[in-house]
């Protein structure tokens, strides 16, 4: 079966987030108060599982082994079936 | 003896490393492609500054995860000294070869400039040629050298002696005003576990011959051929 997983990783909370910082100057300086602003990066990734929960387990390794570093990310996946 | 510098794509300090090594320290050098693996025994492995894989993902991500890192941890296992300059650190921290990671700045732009780190610790294989406390002056060039990591790897570090460099000030002080990048501690050199790799964020190869302004980080690598020469 085809899956699509989008996998978001975000910095942990408390992390220094010197993007998300610079954005929110930008948005005040528009008028726009904030009171947090967080960034994350997402990845739509297409892979074949034979069922969902395989499909996920596949992403969290991902996650794991590359597109996260635990010292500073969190992740979360979640899997749609096409 | 004979010394490797590693080579990914995106590298740009491979050559200035292997230029410091062979011709002004006068060690053989080897400029090793990724691809082609650590085909021999190294006393050293230097992983230069550059921008490995356009430092897509992370700084360092994608070549901490190429098949030739397993042959620099078994360099390491083995007790081989390894070297990683800025985005080799950032490459190393990756790979796991020390605890933390060096992340974007404080304040989010590229800074390239002289600095002063005071010498931690000089009893390891890359400082032993400086004297402890010892300001030396060697340039940074980086958009992700802050170092971070929690509160118990910091203290767990500290404990075991492990931090090798300091941003400082011409004094010797460590202060807020002279860490440019936010790094916890002011941190920018760790040791690996067992004191035989060495990641730090400053390029001791552009400070390595007084026509560049300061031959202060010649001494890494000369402490390194000294340490070699001696097992």
């Amino acid at each position: 079966m085809n899956f699509e997983v989008r996998i978001m990783i975000s910095l942990k909370s408390g992390m220094l987030n010197p993007e998300a910082r610079a954005i929110q100057h930008a948005l005040s300086d528009l008028g726009f108060e904030t009171e947090s602003l967080r960034t994350s990066r997402v990845f739509d990734i297409g892979i074949e599982a034979e069922n969902e929960q395989e499909a996920k387990k596949q992403a969290e390794e991902m996650c794991v082994r590359l597109l996260a570093n635990p010292v500073i990310h969190s992740y979360s996946v979640e899997v749609k079936q096409l | 003896m004979r010394f490797a510098v590693l080579q990914f794509g995106g590298s740009n300090c491979d050559r200035d490393a292997v230029h410091v090594l062979e011709d002004v320290c006068g060690v053989d050098t080897d400029l090793v492609w990724y691809k082609d693996g650590l085909k021999r025994d190294y006393e050293g492995v230097v992983i230069p500054g550059g921008f490995s894989y356009g430092d897509y993902l992370r700084a360092g991500a994608i070549a901490a995860r190429t098949p030739v890192m397993k042959d620099l941890v078994r360099h390491s296992e083995k007790g081989g000294l390894i070297l990683g300059i800025c985005n080799g650190a950032q490459i190393g921290a990756e790979a796991g070869l020390i605890p933390g990671v060096f992340t974007i700045n404080e304040y989010p732009k590229f800074v390239c400039r002289k600095v002063c780190l005071r010498v931690e610790n000089n009893s390891s294989p890359f400082t032993s040629l400086y004297r402890e406390g010892e300001v030396v002056k060697i340039p940074i060039a980086h958009k992700e050298g802050r170092f971070v990591a929690p509160a118990d790897v910091l203290k767990h570090l500290e404990d075991e002696e492990r931090v090798a460099f300091r941003f400082c000030d011409e004094n010797g002080e460590v202060t807020p005003q002279s860490n440019p990048n936010g790094s916890a501690g002011n941190i920018t050199g760790v040791l690996g576990k067992n004191d035989n790799v060495l990641l730090m964020m400053p390029h001791p190869e552009r400070a390595s011959e007084d026509i560049l302004g300061s031959s202060d980080g010649k001494k890494i690598f000369d402490s390194m051929i000294k340490y070699a020469e001696s097992m």
